[in-house]
């Protein structure tokens, strides 16, 4: 019992504290490719902070599922953030099957976050709202088929322990497969966060954006909420990637924690590393490289069933 | 059993005492709704008695048939489908008391009630010939129902390709009962036992006629084509009963029938799991592309038959290669979802009648903003969608997730080929699941939200409180089930003692239970309301300005401007269906310099119906016209036709 508080604790202070961190990093890598000085590593807690005190301005057209997109959007990745481990600190919340219910949460944030985005009657944001359920509706499967294939080796079907101690034998054993997950995780990553290649958080233009654009009409709080919550989801797939890659043990807890924070500063730094070397991709490859991404996760599969 | 005689002696007595020509429409609604409304609470009785008693209550009476006996049975499939049957069957009613006053509803009310009767008859007949007896009664009542509106066109067409459609699926039943009770002796169900003798390839041919008969009324992929025509014809509370009861019973059948054959091969389970898939698929791709809402709903209505069907397909596979849990997590997962489907169906059809009702038109692109003006009904709405869509806390992920866990289970216990087809149906499950997510953020996005796009929307109205409370009942049941998935495993562990008693021992144990799934619904909704009220606290400080949309620095967006039902779906349209579902449209280009008006028509017919039912019909109808040569209305012709017809018969007797 004493435990799992413990790792409640820990994980409320890995996902309120060091989330915002994340989009600090990347920005630092991506203004050092540049050659500029950047925004500071917390640039993203002085936002978040900024727009909690600020008023709002909300558009006439809106009724409450607007309010209701960035409450989801804060309590889904709070919730899925409780049912993985962050490395070596296991996951608080476990039980067979939870995968469905964590894939599941994601989609009931994308579904107000839609909805959300067309009650305010604009075709910009009709236009995010339909491209993001598009998009994550083929990002679906492959989520499933790298779950599969974690249960497959652990022989379990709760989150907690397809991340959890059997990964760094399985390594060992099947590394094609976990390889080639490990790929797919990350541009399901890429894809659920809006990263380049699928999307540009910092472009100016509506046309071409995706969550930016869905997100245009909300203002103070709300924008907050949205911006913490996106940190935080960030966070979680980022924490099932780094766990992949990292799944070793050194016996030392703390040790172990200061790993795994390295780990995840790591990938934002290699996040940082792709935005700036590529360009966002034609709306229409998208879609075929979300497909190219599934077919990859099933021959991951395939190595493991034959 | 006495509380389900008592519920058809007073839906009977309603039915007749609606029918009496009443001098106002609201006498009729009254006496019909509420006769309807107490018949419907005396059924639950029985249901709930059905479903606690251990043993199951039998009524037999001779009838004057030959071959047939009044003999039915209350056990706890009967039971199991009987309440969503009641449950519907009850809100239906009480909405349609309101729903019904502006049209003209002569007879409607007792159609509604005898098919309530008859439908609750089918699923407790013991009787082959009393089953088939009721199965055509609710057959003809719910044709009389369709078109309630019979002065349409569209109306009139739709109600005769359902009739069409539910004759041809009869005559495979009767093919079926007739050569099984020609086999077993009798046509009572407790002598079925006997086809279990049976071997060789007439068993497949007797299921492939069940497979048949029951499918083209649950619309099952192929045989769906009617439903998306039908179901949008009839009044909304009908809509509701038929999609989310109906359809349902021959669910009930074709599960009551396989119950007989108890060594099932496994290509059966095989099957049904390929049909369930390819119609979960196809019904909502097609759905994702209807501007009718009702339409729309229809073509998920034969998406979710797909997945009960790919559910329970798999746990006929399953038990017959002998996995328990597999097979107890499959059919849980199936019958869970059937439960399901017919509680947040009905809801979203009645949903979509209350729109219709407020904004007078069927088509998305003529509604918007309907959350403004009815704030209920939009309400029940979102939280339909959301339960369809499978999203936390409410029921429809109950269903899923214990479909999902047997297919996860499966594919990750076994290997070769026979964890592929598993893994397969993971990932096709996952893109149907977000196909479903589009077709709901269409239909709320494009009609409850945004603009008005159109006149009649603005002007729009909430609904009154028999429809409203109708949608609360339905929407209530369904987070219920959300927060309570260990009653509905429970529920449907009654049902599941009769199908497959080795899986069902499982339902009780903690294998299989989603007792999680119950704690993790309230700590979501713990997580929103925090979320919520540390908005709320944020916001008190700051001050809420209201302006316009934003358009970048343009001011005065006019409605047509906005999404429209079809360009959500363009997307996915275009990029992951395949072309035989592309939509036709018709003059959608503009050339020249200057604008001048042009219509733009945009519909997506079934494929199915348009590619191979109509053609076929069609050389099916060509060849009879040459058999008209015979009909040449010359009485001396058709007397010579009689007297060869008698010299033939002698000449058969004579030979026997």
């Amino acid at each position: 019992m004493r435990i799992t508080i413990l790792q409640l604790f820990l994980h409320l202070l890995l996902l309120f504290g060091f989330s915002p961190l994340l989009s600090g990093v990347i920005g630092k890598t991506k203004a050092l490719f540049t050659g500029r000085v950047g925004p500071p590593f917390l640039q993203l807690y002085f936002d978040i902070w900024k727009l909690f005190g600020k008023g709002m301005v909300i558009s006439r057209t809106t009724t409450w599922i607007f309010r209701a997109g960035p409450v989801v959007g804060l309590a889904v990745p709070l919730l899925a953030g409780l049912l993985i481990p962050f490395g070596p600190v296991g996951a608080p919340i476990s039980f067979s099957g939870d995968l469905i219910f964590f894939v599941y949460l994601f989609a009931l944030s994308r579904f107000f976050t839609a909805c959300a985005a067309l009650d305010t009657g604009s075709s910009f944001e009709g236009m995010g709202a339909v491209r993001e359920v598009t998009f994550s509706c083929l990002a679906e499967p492959t989520v499933f088929f790298v779950f599969i294939v974690l249960a497959r080796l652990s022989g379990s079907f709760s989150l907690d322990a397809m991340f959890g101690q059997t990964l760094a034998a399985s390594w060992h054993t099947a590394a094609p497969s976990l390889l080639l997950i490990l790929v797919c995780l990350f541009i399901v990553t890429l894809v659920e966060n809006c990263r380049i290649p699928f999307d540009d958080p910092t472009t100016h233009l509506e046309l071409t954006m995706i969550h930016e654009v869905m997100v245009l009409d909300h203002s103070g709080p709300d924008f907050g909420m949205i911006l913490y919550g996106a940190a935080m989801k960030l966070f979680v797939f980022g924490a099932l990637v780094v766990r992949l890659f990292l799944p070793g043990t050194t016996g030392n807890m703390a040790l172990d924690i200061l790993l795994f924070i390295g780990g995840i500063l790591f990938m934002a730094v290699v996040v940082g590393v792709i935005e700036s070397v590529m360009a966002r991709l034609r709306l229409l490859r998208i879609p075929q490289l979300l497909v190219g991404a599934s077919l990859l996760s099933f021959f991951s599969l395939i190595l493991l069933l034959r | 059993m006495n509380f389900l005689f008592l519920s058809w002696l007073v839906l009977g007595l309603g039915a007749c005492a609606a029918a009496l020509p009443w001098r106002s429409a609201r006498i009729t609604a009254l006496l019909g709704g509420g006769s309807a409304v107490l018949g419907c609470v005396s059924g639950l009785i029985a249901v709930g008695q059905g479903l606690v008693a251990e043993r199951a209550a039998t009524f037999s009476l001779p009838w004057s048939m030959p071959g047939g006996s009044f003999s039915l049975r209350l056990d706890g499939l009967s039971a199991f489908f009987l309440l969503p049957l009641f449950i519907v069957g009850l809100v239906g009613a009480l909405y349609g008391t309101e729903y019904m006053q502006k049209e003209k509803a002569c007879l409607h009310w007792s159609w509604y009630n005898l098919l309530l009767v008859s439908m609750a008859m089918v699923v407790t007949a013991a009787n082959g010939l009393l089953f088939l007896f009721a199965w055509e009664c609710m057959s003809l009542t719910s044709f009389f129902l369709v078109i309630t509106e019979y002065n349409k066109s569209e109306v009139v067409a739709a109600g005769w390709i359902y009739l069409l459609a539910t004759h041809l699926g009869a005559a495979c039943l009767f093919a079926f009962f007739l050569s099984a009770g020609a086999f077993c002796g009798s046509l009572d169900f407790a002598s079925f036992q006997h086809l279990n003798k049976l071997t060789g390839p007439v068993v497949s041919v007797l299921f492939l006629l069940l497979l048949a008969g029951f499918g083209s009324k649950a619309g099952i992929f192929p045989l769906h084509v009617w439903l998306p025509d039908a179901h949008p014809a009839a009044p909304s509370h009908v809509s509701a009963l038929m999609s989310g009861v109906m359809v349902k019973t021959a669910i009930y059948g074709l599960l009551r029938m396989c119950s007989f054959f108890t060594a099932s091969p496994v290509w059966w389970g095989g099957l049904l799991m390929a049909i369930g898939i390819t119609g979960a698929l196809f019904g909502i791709a097609m759905a994702a592309m209807q501007s009718d809402v009702k339409r729309s709903l229809a073509y998920s209505t034969v998406e979710n038959v797909g997945i009960i069907l790919l559910a329970l397909g798999f746990w006929m596979q399953s038990r017959a290669a002998g996995q328990h849990v597999v097979a107890a997590l499959a059919l849980a997962g199936g019958l869970i979802h059937l439960l399901n489907h017919a509680l947040f169906k009905s809801l979203l059809f009645l949903g979509a009648g209350s729109l219709m009702h407020g904004s007078d038109s069927r088509d998305l692109n003529r509604m918007g903003g309907l959350m403004c003006r009815m704030p209920v009904t939009g309400l029940m709405i979102v939280c339909g969608g959301m339960a369809i869509s499978a999203l936390p806390p409410f029921n429809g992920l109950v269903g899923e997730w214990f479909i999902y866990r047997a297919l996860l289970e499966s594919g990750a216990a076994l290997s070769g080929l026979g964890g592929f087809f598993p893994v397969m149906l993971v990932g096709c499950l996952a893109l149907v699941g977000g196909l479903v997510l589009i077709v709901m953020t269409r239909i709320i996005g494009i009609a409850l939200t945004g603009v008005p796009r159109s006149p009649e929307a603005a002007e729009a109205h909430e609904a009154g409180w028999p429809m409203r409370s109708a949608m609360i009942v339905l929407a209530l049941l369904c987070l219920a089930g959300g927060l309570l998935p260990i009653q509905l495993l429970r529920v449907a562990g009654r049902a599941a003692v009769l199908l497959d008693p080795e899986s069902a021992q499982l339902f009780a144990g903690q294998v299989i239970t989603p007792w999680w799934l119950g704690i993790m619904a309230f700590l979501l909704i713990g997580a929103l309301l925090a979320a919520f009220s540390f908005n709320r606290w944020r916001q008190g400080r700051g001050t809420v300005a209201a302006a316009s949309t934003w358009g970048c620095g343009f001011a005065f967006p006019s409605n047509r401007m906005t999404y429209s039902a079809e360009s959500y779906s363009e997307l996915a349209q275009s990029g992951m269906f395949c072309s035989c579902l592309t939509p036709k449209s018709k003059d959608g280009r503009t050339i020249g310099f200057f604008p001048i008006r042009r219509f733009f028509v945009f519909t997506a017919p079934d494929p199915v119906l348009e590619k191979f039912f109509k053609p076929l019909f069609q050389r099916l109808a060509d060849y009879c016209r040459r058999c008209c040569r015979l009909q040449s209305g010359n009485l001396h012709i058709y007397l010579l036709y009689v007297f060869c017809t008698t010299i033939l018969l002698l000449f058969w007797v004579g030979q026997r």
